[in-house]
């Protein structure tokens, strides 16, 4: 750490914590031992803010904010559990579920799923609101890994370690809002992609079983978690 | 001694699997026998619902016009519905086919799968719905015991927590899938 890095003491869930002035209130808490939910945000990536479950309260601000997006202030006050908190993460988590086919019982990655496993964590025992049902592909086409849209949460960690870990990007994202789509080159089939390494660090960063390795069957899915933070670590190692 | 509950448990769509879960209580179904009398069952010989019941165990998704009927017919007489398994929660497997039209469900259930075999049958058995829908999607649940299927333990944790007349805590006990 440089002496020019500026330190703020700040508040985060009745804690007082110090940070430097560049880390996220998502990062702080994490050195602190404070649990955020996320699911878009991975260490070793770039933050993306999309999830929208690492939200938190700030006092003085009537907006929820992301805490992977948001960096510290001197003096700040932040909450990671209210009650209105909760609510939201929960109701968020059931539109994740309601927009496509998560089926659970019949998933590759059943029991190894953060998106399972964040239902578990902000209590949702149901969905309220009407599942949408849709129309998805399945892409089998590549030798190795299959793409299945039904189980994509849009998090976009394939597509960020692609372009940023392996630098081939392949992955991308097609369409907004919730017609948004993760997509091989220019919109073809993985397997006819000439850019793709072969690499699998897009299968080991998925949350869910939208990524898996070819022939994994219910439940036999778990991915290499270390991957990503042992990359990481060996790559600033060498700096 | 305590006067003992009224406990009906239903199949609908479902596998049977939560059933079966039910069943691997194993020894501590000598505890629910103590607290519950079981009324009306796929394990046991009533043929009608009862009017009036404590509790019901409903496993499956809502998939025919009978099973709505059914559907209503039961929360009309249960105190406490419980959506038992994930396809009562979410429709589960059997909505997997909702993102496909009635007719080619048809006719992949019925021509495709059974060679030899040109006949849908559309008489005396009951009508599929366009969907098929999780039991809240109708009718108001009292607890959701999700699972695929719900664990034994949970199982024989919300009976007694029911008959103990606190509400059960799922949300960290029980998972999907």
């Amino acid at each position: 750490m440089s002496s020019s890095v500026k330190i703020k003491t700040l508040t985060i869930d009745e804690r007082q914590v110090g940070a430097r002035e560049d880390q996220t209130i998502l990062e702080v808490a994490r050195e602190n031992g404070i649990r955020i939910p996320t699911l878009c945000y991975l260490k070793g990536l770039s933050p993306y803010g999309g999830c929208r479950m690492c939200i938190v309260e700030i006092a003085g601000s009537p907006k929820l904010l992301p805490s992977c997006m948001t960096t510290v202030e001197e003096g700040m006050v932040v909450s990671t559990q209210t009650e209105r908190i909760k609510k939201y993460r929960r109701s968020l988590l059931e539109l994740y579920f309601s927009e496509r086919n998560h089926v659970c019982s019949v998933c590759a990655t059943n029991g190894y799923c953060e998106l399972q496993s964040m239902a578990q964590e902000v209590e949702m025992t149901h969905v309220h609101f009407p599942y949408m049902y849709p129309h998805l592909e399945v892409d089998a086409t590549h030798e190795r890994f299959v793409l299945d849209h039904n189980r994509c949460i849009s998090c976009t960690r394939c597509v960020r370690v692609c372009e940023e870990v392996e630098g081939a990007h392949t992955l991308d994202i097609k369409d907004r809002g919730i017609d948004v789509r993760i997509i091989t080159d220019l919109d073809q089939p993985w397997g006819e992609s000439e850019t793709c390494t072969q690499c699998g660090k897009c299968v080991h960063v998925c949350p869910t079983g939208a990524l898996i390795e070819r022939g994994k069957s219910v439940g036999e899915m778990s991915k290499r978690k270390q991957l990503l933070p042992y990359l990481t670590k060996m790559r600033e190692a060498q700096k | 001694m305590k006067k003992k509950l009224t406990l009906a448990t239903l199949w609908l769509d479902g596998c049977s699997g939560c059933h079966m879960s039910l069943v691997d209580v194993d020894e501590r179904l000598i505890d629910v026998a103590g607290i519950y009398d079981i009324v009306f069952s796929p394990l046991v010989d009533v043929k009608e619902f009862p009017e009036k019941v404590d509790v019901t165990l409903l496993e499956g998704a809502i998939s025919t016009d009978e099973d709505v009927e059914m559907v209503k017919r039961v929360r009309k007489s249960t105190k406490t519905l419980i959506a038992f398994g994930d396809c009562a929660v979410t429709a589960n497997v059997p909505s997997m086919r909702n993102h496909f039209k009635l007719e080619d469900v048809f006719k992949r259930g019925y021509l495709e799968t059974t060679p030899g075999n040109s006949i849908i049958p559309d008489e005396k058995l009951p009508k599929l719905l366009e969907k098929a829908y999780p039991v809240h999607h109708f009718v108001h649940v009292d607890v959701f015991l999700h699972g695929c299927p719900p664990s034994a333990d949970n199982i024989f944790y919300t009976l007694v927590e029911i008959a103990e007349g606190r509400t059960p805590e799922l949300s960290k006990r029980a998972r999907f899938g």
